[in-house]
């Protein structure tokens, strides 16, 4: 393909799925093809579904993609699943529950694999989101297992995140209530035909009123279940209010500013670390230092000071 | 002799065994145990309770109280490919030949319940089995076959309730009254879920249709075995022994479970259910998965249904040799493996088995391999003195201490799933499936790592000419299949019908079925079922009306 | 150097996942991402799936007697897609006598019963293109 960001913005939907795989895999062109789209993004509605596993966020986000194709909305859908540490593979298995919806022309979906770079995955994520919004799609979802602080990065790529939890998850939700309370935009109770949904539903708003700081957007608790498609218009509706009011009291601009922010400081981040990285492993310099911190002759803290100082002056 | 005289003498055996090793190491990945003695297995102060007799509670030597001393286990040979033509001439080539009832073999979109013009059908009809698309094919496939005598499995299961009333509507036309049929319909859609595939309606419309034709079957048809609760392909999916019979039993469960829901009595059921096993290389091993599954059986329904007819707690089970265990290499080996197959399965009492072909690795068996499966059973029932004797390996110190660690494991599955609120909910949470593909994964590593041999395969491997004169289905199949159904639905005659069907009639069936669908599980589907096949309602059409009413099975995967 | 990406698919009606779930895993303990699709999967849905997730290798597994029809159909439509290297390979109950058609019609290699999964795993290293 000669020049994949222009095909991107003709509508060419391999392109859009060869310009994924060359931010996946860091090739030498991605900056350029990020360069040439980034005039063309910020127009898709980002929402990031998160939640433990187990909780039907693949299904649910099915049917809501659904949901948004009846209302003439296009979706592109990136499904996250976790790189195996041991092997460096992974099995990305969220498309089983999207099969009928792939085949629809205004829905596209592509899976990833966290490959171990955690950080750099959430800057990948973004950038996917960002070629997917260049190539006109209107709403956009970013799916994930929402276990740790790395997926919780990976979900402030979106305008608004919903937190998908089961009843009978018993302790669990103690343990994950600190980092979902903070990022959940709006919570829905998947498979609450099962016992439990109200009593999780009492906790989550126990949690919430506990949670003390004053909000003007209370996060609502839906309950929803995605198989049989009951709640799924909803939750819909639920995105469209909450996107209306952080567009109206300005939280959405808000947002997108701190979003501008901290991914250009990642970036940042990223190219001195690697510029500092080269310079020190080429120039063989690496070695003498560890060699001086190993024997204590110096320490960690006041050999980075030194490099810090000779490079970055 | 007390057990403190043989374990003194086995601390002996033990001495002169750490000796022997030095000098000669044993081989890798055997058993933990080396020998089996009596203090593993149970005194005679508890054979009665434990292990009891021929034809009595917990029949773990069988069913009957003379086994094959009266008459061997029903030699059925599954079979079925092509056009119903073609599978009735297969049917009566075994019956010509001492096979002693028919067993079925659909295609895969009649277990699916779809027709063969259907655009997903493509390049499947007629290919596993044979395509059914009304009834006006069962006809055909039952063509100068009485009804009235021969028993008949038909491995079919999301569609069960439309091919059991076709058949029924074909007996009928024969002059056979349905409450004179026998046979067996397999009609476990838990299985299909878990671990074989055809499925179509989600758990809950599926446990209805099924608790419906155990009522119906119950008044209707009393001689019916109206499900074959298989752990067979829940094995050759990748289980081990103990997990086939544990989460089998554990649909069971489920089962009896729903039909008491629908407000029925154990005991006028729970004697027309039966089970299907695998019957795989470990020949000691499959005696003693059949042993200890009968045990678990009969628990089950005493204590926790308190069922109260024996038969109601008899574990009564259909056979087939493991079609996984064949290989494509050295495919003359397969007679082999099947013979064995056959002795494990026998000798753990089975009441039907049906042998592999040795071909059947590479295609559909033909006329002669199909032969050489049914008379490896008939040298295994006259020849090998193996049906002689009730139980014969019972009192072995190994396959005994063997039946009770199986029984073990399967009560340890089941207490589990319990657990998790039943079969149904452990199948959703994906907990069986992921408990079975585990078990395929370890096995598949112990060949690449050569824990496990497997002759012609990863051992003992040889050059050879690619077989000659496999069964190929020709594609022609399809075209003609389909050409047949468009006669129909236009209304135009075929087969034995004088005038082709009423169109109006088949849409009023439909519609009723419909309507009956919506209710709730105390409206039967079967008669309105029977009503819509006898006007030549296709298959795919009544399963259509069900789709749009009952939804479709989105399946849980996690690998 | 980039990821290895495999989209295994069941095309057809055949529900026998065993072998596609064994081979699925062992391609992830080989490095590979693993796009797996699930059962009942037209060729349709598996060209769209190749395409939109930029596979390098579409392996599939039928046990129905079904690849002559749905093998050659597979390989048209992820060409017709634009996928012009992807390596598209099949596996299952397939007898030798159909295996030279295949190969005619672009499965770049078929692995039949017995064949161990580290092969099937060599097969990819040596023939993806990237």
């Amino acid at each position: 393909m000669e020049n994949i960001a222009d095909e991107v913005l003709k509508g060419n939907r391999l392109a859009l799925a060869k310009a994924i795989t060359a931010i996946e895999n860091e090739r030498e062109n991605a900056t350029d093809i990020m360069k040439q789209l980034y005039p063309h993004t910020g127009n898709a509605y980002v929402l990031g579904i998160t939640g433990p596993p187990g909780a039907g966020k693949s299904t649910l986000t099915d049917k809501l993609a659904k949901e948004f194709r009846s209302r003439g909305k296009t979706v592109g859908i990136i499904a996250i699943d976790p790189t195996s540490p041991f092997s460096g593979g992974a099995i990305l298995g969220d498309r089983i529950r999207m099969n009928d919806l792939a085949m629809d022309e205004g829905v596209f979906i592509r899976s990833m694999g966290t490959r171990g770079s955690l950080g750099g995955l959430s800057h990948k994520t973004a950038d996917a989101v960002k070629v997917m919004d260049a190539f006109g799609v209107d709403v956009i979802f970013v799916e994930t297992v929402g276990v740790g602080q790395s997926e919780v990065d990976i979900v402030k790529a979106a305008d608004t995140t919903m937190v998908v939890l089961i009843p009978g998850m018993g302790d669990d939700i103690q343990a994950i209530k600190a980092g979902i309370l903070e990022i959940g935009d709006i919570f829905t109770i998947n498979k609450a035909d099962h016992d439990g949904a109200d009593k999780l539903q009492t906790e989550l708003n126990m949690m919430l009123d506990l949670d003390g700081v004053m909000k003007d957007w209370r996060p609502p608790i839906l309950k929803a279940v995605a198989n049989q498609n009951i709640g799924i218009t909803e939750v819909v509706d639920t995105f469209h209010k909450h996107r209306t009011h952080i567009e109206e009291n300005g939280q959405l601009t808000v947002r997108r500013t701190e979003r501008a922010k901290n991914e250009m400081l990642d970036l940042l981040d990223a190219k001195i670390g690697q510029y500092v990285r080269h310079k020190l492993v080429d120039s063989g310099k690496i070695d003498g230092y560890v060699e001086e911190i190993k024997s204590r002759k110096t320490d960690p803290y006041t050999v980075v000071n030194g490099v810090m100082e000779s490079m970055l002056k | 002799m007390s057990n403190e005289k043989i374990k003194a003498e086995l601390e002996k055996y033990e001495a002169a065994v750490a000796k022997a090793i030095e000098k000669t190491p044993e081989r890798k990945h055997l058993p933990e145990q080396r020998l089996y003695t009596p203090l593993d297995v149970a005194g005679a102060d508890e054979y009665n309770e434990k292990i009891g007799f021929p034809g009595q509670y917990p029949f773990t030597r069988g069913v009957q109280p003379t086994m094959y001393r009266g008459r061997f286990w029903t030699m059925r040979m599954y079979a079925g490919f092509s056009t119903a033509k073609a599978s009735n001439e297969r049917y009566r080539y075994l019956i010509a030949n001492g096979g002693t009832g028919l067993s079925c073999a659909f295609d895969l979109p009649t277990q699916i319940g779809y027709d063969s013009d259907d655009p997903i059908s493509e390049g499947e009809v007629g290919k596993v089995g044979v395509a059914i698309d009304s009834l006006a094919d069962m006809e055909v496939l039952f063509d100068q076959i009485d009804l009235g005598k021969v028993s008949t499995s038909m491995t079919i299961n999301a569609p069960a309730s439309v091919l059991l009333c076709m058949y029924i509507a074909v007996a009928e036309e024969q002059g056979v009254p349905a409450d004179q049929l026998r046979g067996t319909i397999q009609n476990d859609i838990l299985k299909e879920y878990a671990a074989r595939g055809t499925y179509i309606f989600p758990p809950k419309p599926s446990m209805r249709i099924i608790t419906n034709i155990f009522e119906y079957c119950s008044k209707n048809v009393p001689k019916w075995n109206t499900i074959s609760i298989s752990g067979y392909h829940i094995r050759e999916a990748g289980s081990t022994a103990s997990q086939e019979i544990a989460f089998t039993i554990a649909d069971g469960i489920a089962y009896v479970d729903a039909a008491i829901k629908a407000g029925m009595n154990v005991d006028d059921f729970a004697g027309r259910l039966s089970f299907f096993w695998n019957a795989h290389n470990n020949v000691l091993e499959e005696v003693a998965k059949f042993r200890a599954s009968r045990r678990v059986w009969a628990k089950v329904m005493k204590e926790r249904f308190g069922a109260q007819k024996p038969k109601s707690m008899m574990l009564r089970v259909h056979t087939q040799t493991a079609g996984s265990m064949l290989t494509a290499q050295q495919p003359n080996n397969n007679i082999v493996r099947v013979a064995l197959q056959t002795a494990a399965a026998v000798m753990g009492g089975t009441q039907s088995l049906h042998t592999n072909s040795k071909d059947e690795a590479l295609a559909l068996p033909t006329t002669e391999s199909v032969t050489i499966a049914l008379r490896t059973q008939q040298i295994v029932a006259n020849e090998s003195g193996l049906a002689d004797v009730i139980d014969p390996l019972a009192g072995s110190y190994y396959v005994e201490a063997m039946t009770d660690r199986i029984e073990k494991e399967a009560w340890d599955y089941i207490k589990k799933i319990d657990e998790l609120g039943g079969a149904v909910a452990a199948i959703e949470k994906g907990y069986i499936q992921k408990e079975i593909q585990d078990s395929a994964y370890k096995w598949q590593m112990d060949v690449e790592n050569k824990r496990r041999i497997i002759v012609g395969v990863n051992e003992y491997t040889q050059e050879e000419e690619p077989p000659k004169g496999l069964l190929k289905v020709d594609a022609s199949v399809g075209v003609e299949q389909c050409k047949k159904l468009a006669d129909l639905k236009a209304g135009k005659p075929i087969n034995k019908m004088t005038k082709g069907r009423d169109n109006e009639a088949v849409k009023a069936a439909l519609a009723e079925l419909k309507e009956a669908c919506k209710k709730d599980e105390s409206e039967n589907l079967m008669p309105h079922i029977l009503k819509a096949v006898k006007t030549y309602a296709t298959l795919g059409e009544i399963c259509n009306v069900m789709r749009e009413v009952f939804g479709l099975y989105e399946a849980h995967v996690s690998l | 150097m980039d990821k290895i990406r495999v989209l295994v698919a069941k095309p057809g009606l055949d529900g026998h996942d065993r072998g596609a779930k064994v081979v699925a895993r062992a391609l992830r303990d080989a490095g590979f991402e693993v796009i797996y699709t699930g059962l009942r999967q037209t060729p349709e849905q598996i060209a769209q799936a190749a395409a939109d997730e930029d596979v390098n290798v579409v392996a599939m597994s039928i046990l129905s007697g079904a690849h002559p029809h749905l093998f050659p159909k597979v390989v048209n439509l992820v060409r017709e897609k634009g996928m012009k290297d992807t390596l598209i390979i099949g596996g299952g109950v397939i007898p030798d006598g159909d295996i030279p058609a295949l190969k005619e019609a672009g499965i770049a290699e078929v692995f039949t019963p017995g064949t161990p999964t580290g092969d099937i795993v060599k097969f990819i290293n040596e023939n993806v293109k990237k």
